[in-house]
C-alpha cells in the first residue's frame, strides 16, 4: 500500500492510446509505485465521431447505419435497440418471423462478440494460441452471417418493422451444424484455458468489484452478472421474442476477473441455446410489416429502448418534434458505465493485473466514444 | 590451415577454426528455429504457418532478416548513445562464446575445459547485463520496468538452476561436460534424478525469458519490454540472442540430463542435434499453450517453491552418494 509521503515516488506511465492491450484508442494514466498501481485514470475520446450529433442532422432511416459503427462487435443488438425504439415511437407492429430471425442473429452476433473477448482477452494474459481457436469458431459464424446480411462486421440487417431477407434453408442446417460443432469444442476451451493454473492464479480473486460497486456505479451485462447480480434485459424487461425461449442467467458469486470470464463462456451456450429454440419454433409467415411508410415522420414524443447487447445495456433514447429527422438521440451504452469502475478496481493492483482488469471490462473504445 | 597450424599451434587452429563453425551454426540454427517456431504455433493453433517463400515457407525466415538488415537503425533522441549501441553486442557475446565448450560429440568440441559447466553458466548471467543495459540505456519507462523485471527474475531462477546443476555434478563429480556425458553411457541421468530434470527445464524457461515467464518483454503489458525502443538489426541480434540462448540452454539439458551424444546406430552428433531440438520442441509447446505468468507470483514460485525443492534434491543426492 502506498502512502503519500513529503517526497514523491511515484512515476507516470501512459498505458496507450497506442498499445497492445487497450483494444482500440483508449488512453490509460498510470500512477505508479514500482509495479503497483497508485491511481489509474482511462482518458476517453480518441474516437469521438459524434453519432449523437450526426441523427439529428438526418433522418430516421439515414441514422440506421451509424448504429453498426458504435459497437462494431456487437452491431446487430445496436441495430434491433435503435430499430425497437423507432419501431415504438411510430407503433410499427413487428411480425413474428421476423422478431425470430432477429433473435437468432442477435444471439449469433453476441457469440462472435464473445469470442473475440474470449481470444483478445487471453491474449491480454499472454496466451497465444487461444485466440486462434476463437477465431476459428467465429469465422464460422461470420460466414453464416454474411450469408444473409451481407457483411461481416459492421452489420446494417434490420429494418424499421421487420428485416429484409428471409433465412433460406442453407443458413438453417448451417446453424444447426454450427451449434453442434461448438458443444463439442467447450471441453477444448475447458481443457486449454479454463483448468488452466496459471489461469487461474492470474485471475482468481483478481479486480474484484463488489454488488454495491456495480450499483453505484451502473454497471451492466456480464460485469454484473460476475459479481452476482442477475441483472439481463432479456428477463428483467424482456423483449422481441426472448420471453418465449427458455434460457438462464448464469451469474458468478465473487465479483472478479475469473468469475466475468466464466460468465461469457456459459452465456455463450445460453445464446446457443437460444439460437435452437428459435430454430425449432421459427413460425412461418411475413419477414416486414405492412405499411411501414417510406418517410418516417413520427409523431411528437419521447421514446426509451433498452437491449441486452454482449457488454450490458444499450439504451436508445429518442425525442421527436414530429419532424422527420429526431430532435435528439442519446445512446446509452454500456462500456460507458463499465469502464467507469477501472480505476477503483485497479488500485493497489500490479500492471499486469490492470491488462486482466481492463480486459474483463471489454471496452469497445469507439463505444464508449461515440 | 597448415599455416595456422604452425603459426597459432593445433590448440589455436582448432579455436579458429571452431569459432568460424560456431558463427555458422549460429546463424543457421537461429534461421531454422525461427521457421520452426513459426511452424509449431501454426500446427497448434490451427493454421499452416509460412507457406510462400521456399518449401513450406523454410526460407521465411531468410527474407525476414534481409528486411531487417534493410531497415533504418532508429536512436531516438534521448538514449544513452554508447550503451545503448553496446547492448545489443553485449547481449549476443556470451551466448556466441559459451559455444566453445558444448560437445556435440566425443570430438566435436572446440575446448574440452575442465570447467565447463561453470563457464557456461557464468556467460548465461551476463545476459542479464545487456538486458539491464538496453533498457537503462533506451530512456523508456517501459523498457526500464522490463530490465528491472529480468534482473529480479534471473536472480531468482539463477540459484534454482545451479543447485540443480550441483546435484549432477555431485554424481560425476567432474565439472568437465564430456566426463558428465561419458558417465550417462548406460543410463541417463533423466531417470535418476527426474527432479531435477524438470526444475532444470522450468527454471532454463525462465532464463531463456520465454513464455509462460516472458514477463521482461510481456507484450500485453510493457509493449516489448527492455527492446522496445531497438528497430533494424539491433533488434535482430536480441532476437537472435534467444534463439541461440534457447540452444544453449537445451544443448546443457541434453548434456546434463539426457545423455549427450550416446545413441544407438546414428551418429554422436546426429543424437546429440535431436536431443537439442527435442528439449527446444518442449520448450516451444510451453510458449504456445500457457498463459504468462504474473510478476510476483514468478517470483514467488522460485523463492518458495524452486529453491527449497532444488536444495532438497541436492541433499538426497548427496545422501544416496554418500550411503552408497
Amino acid at each position: 500500500m502506498f502512502e503519500r509521503g513529503l517526497e514523491e515516488k511515484t512515476f507516470w506511465l501512459n498505458l496507450g492510446p497506442q498499445h497492445p492491450s487497450t483494444h482500440g484508442v483508449l488512453r490509460v494514466l498510470l500512477e505508479m509505485d514500482g509495479e503497483y498501481i497508485v491511481t489509474a485514470e482511462p482518458v476517453i475520446g480518441y474516437g469521438h465521431r459524434g453519432h449523437e450529433h450526426m441523427a439529428e442532422n438526418r433522418n430516421y432511416q439515414q441514422f440506421l447505419p451509424n448504429m453498426g459503427r458504435v459497437d462494431y462487435l456487437h452491431a446487430l443488438a445496436f441495430n434491433q435497440g435503435y430499430c425497437m425504439a423507432v419501431e415504438k415511437l411510430m407503433g410499427i407492429k413487428v411480425p413474428e418471423r421476423a422478431e425470430y430471425i432477429r433473435v437468432i442473429t442477435a444471439e449469433m452476433n453476441r457469440l462472435t462478440s464473445h469470442f473475440l473477448w474470449v481470444g483478445a482477452y487471453l491474449m491480454d494474459l499472454g496466451a497465444f494460441t487461444p485466440f486462434l481457436y476463437c477465431f476459428d469458431d467465429r469465422e464460422h459464424l461470420l460466414d453464416l452471417l454474411d450469408r444473409i446480411t451481407g457483411s461481416r462486421l459492421t452489420y446494417c440487417f434490420y429494418r424499421f418493422g421487420g428485416v429484409p431477407v428471409d433465412l433460406d434453408e442453407e443458413f438453417i442446417a448451417g446453424t444447426r451444424a454450427f451449434i453442434k460443432r461448438l458443444r463439442s469444442r467447450w471441453p477444448d476451451y475447458d481443457n486449454l484455458v479454463t483448468k488452466n493454473i496459471i489461469f487461474i492464479k492470474r485471475t482468481k480473486d483478481v479486480g474484484v468489484i463488489t454488488k454495491e460497486q456495480c450499483v453505484q456505479y451502473g454497471l451492466t451485462g456480464p460485469m454484473v452478472r460476475g459479481s452476482g447480480i442477475a441483472y439481463d434485459i432479456r428477463k428483467s424487461e424482456p423483449y422481441s421474442a426472448y420471453p418465449e425461449f427458455d434460457f438462464e442467467i448464469p451469474i458468478g458469486d465473487n465479483g472478479d476477473v475469473y468469475d466475468r470470464y466464466i460468465v461469457r463462456i456459459r452465456e455463450m451456450e445460453q445464446s446457443l441455446r437460444i439460437m435452437e429454440q428459435a430454430l425449432n419454433k421459427l413460425p412461418e409467415g411475413p419477414i416486414m410489416a405492412e405499411k411501414v411508410p417510406k418517410r418516417l415522420k413520427p409523431a411528437a414524443g419521447e421514446v426509451y429502448q433498452a437491449v441486452e447487447t454482449a457488454r450490458g445495456e444499450f439504451g436508445c433514447y429518442i425525442v421527436s418534434q414530429g419532424d422527420i429527422k429526431p430532435y435528439r438521440i442519446k445512446l446509452r451504452v454500456p462500456s460507458f458505465a463499465n469502464l467507469s469502475i477501472l480505476p477503483e478496481a485497479s488500485v493497489d493492483n500490479l500492471v499486469a493485473d490492470v491488462v486482466a482488469i481492463l480486459g474483463s471490462i471489454d471496452v469497445v473504445v469507439p463505444e464508449v466514444d461515440r | 590451415m597448415n599455416f595456422m597450424v604452425q603459426t597459432l599451434g593445433t590448440a589455436g587452429a582448432t579455436m579458429v577454426v571452431g569459432l568460424i563453425g560456431v558463427m555458422a551454426l549460429v546463424a543457421v540454427n537461429a534461421l531454422f528455429l525461427i521457421w520452426m517456431e513459426r511452424k509449431v504455433s501454426a500446427h497448434m493453433q490451427l493454421r499452416p504457418g509460412p507457406m510462400e517463400v521456399g518449401w513450406h515457407g523454410a526460407i521465411q525466415t531468410i527474407a525476414d532478416a534481409i528486411k531487417l538488415m534493410g531497415k533504418e537503425l532508429i536512436t531516438p533522441e534521448e538514449v544513452d548513445r554508447p550503451i545503448f549501441w553496446l547492448a545489443p553486442i553485449v547481449i549476443f557475446l556470451p551466448v556466441l562464446l559459451s559455444f566453445l565448450v558444448i560437445p556435440f560429440s566425443a570430438s566435436w568440441i572446440i575446448r574440452d575445459m575442465n570447467v565447463g559447466i561453470v563457464l557456461i553458466l557464468a556467460f548465461s548471467t551476463l545476459a542479464v547485463l545487456s538486458i539491464l543495459m538496453a533498457g537503462w540505456s533506451s530512456n523508456n519507462k517501459y523498457a526500464v520496468l522490463g530490465a528491472i523485471r529480468s534482473v529480479a527474475q534471473n536472480v531468482a531462477y539463477e540459484i534454482p538452476l545451479l543447485i540443480t546443476v550441483m546435484s549432477i555434478i555431485l554424481m560425476v563429480g567432474s565439472f568437465k561436460l564430456t566426463d558428465i556425458v561419458a558417465a550417462q553411457e548406460r543410463l541417463w541421468f533423466v531417470l535418476l534424478q527426474p527432479v531435477a530434470f524438470i526444475l532444470y527445464i522450468i527454471c532454463a524457461t525462465a532464463e531463456t525469458n520465454r513464455a509462460p515467464f516472458d514477463i521482461p518483454e510481456a507484450e500485453s503489458e510493457l509493449v516489448a519490454g527492455f527492446h522496445t525502443e531497438y528497430s533494424g538489426m539491433r533488434f535482430a541480434l536480441f532476437f537472435l540472442a534467444e534463439y541461440t540462448n534457447m540452444f544453449i540452454c537445451s544443448a546443457i539439458a541434453a548434456v546434463l540430463f539426457l545423455g549427450g551424444w550416446h545413441g544407438p546406430i546414428l551418429p554422436g552428433v546426429v543424437w546429440f542435434l535431436i536431443k537439442v531440438y527435442f528439449v527446444i520442441f518442449l520448450m516451444m509447446w510451453f510458449r504456445w499453450t500457457f498463459p504468462r505468468t504474473r510478476f510476483d507470483q514468478l517470483i514467488t514460485f522460485a523463492w518458495k517453491i524452486l529453491i527449497p525443492l532444488a536444495f532438497a534434491n541436492l541433499l538426497i543426492t548427496a545422501l544416496v552418494l554418500k550411503l552408497r
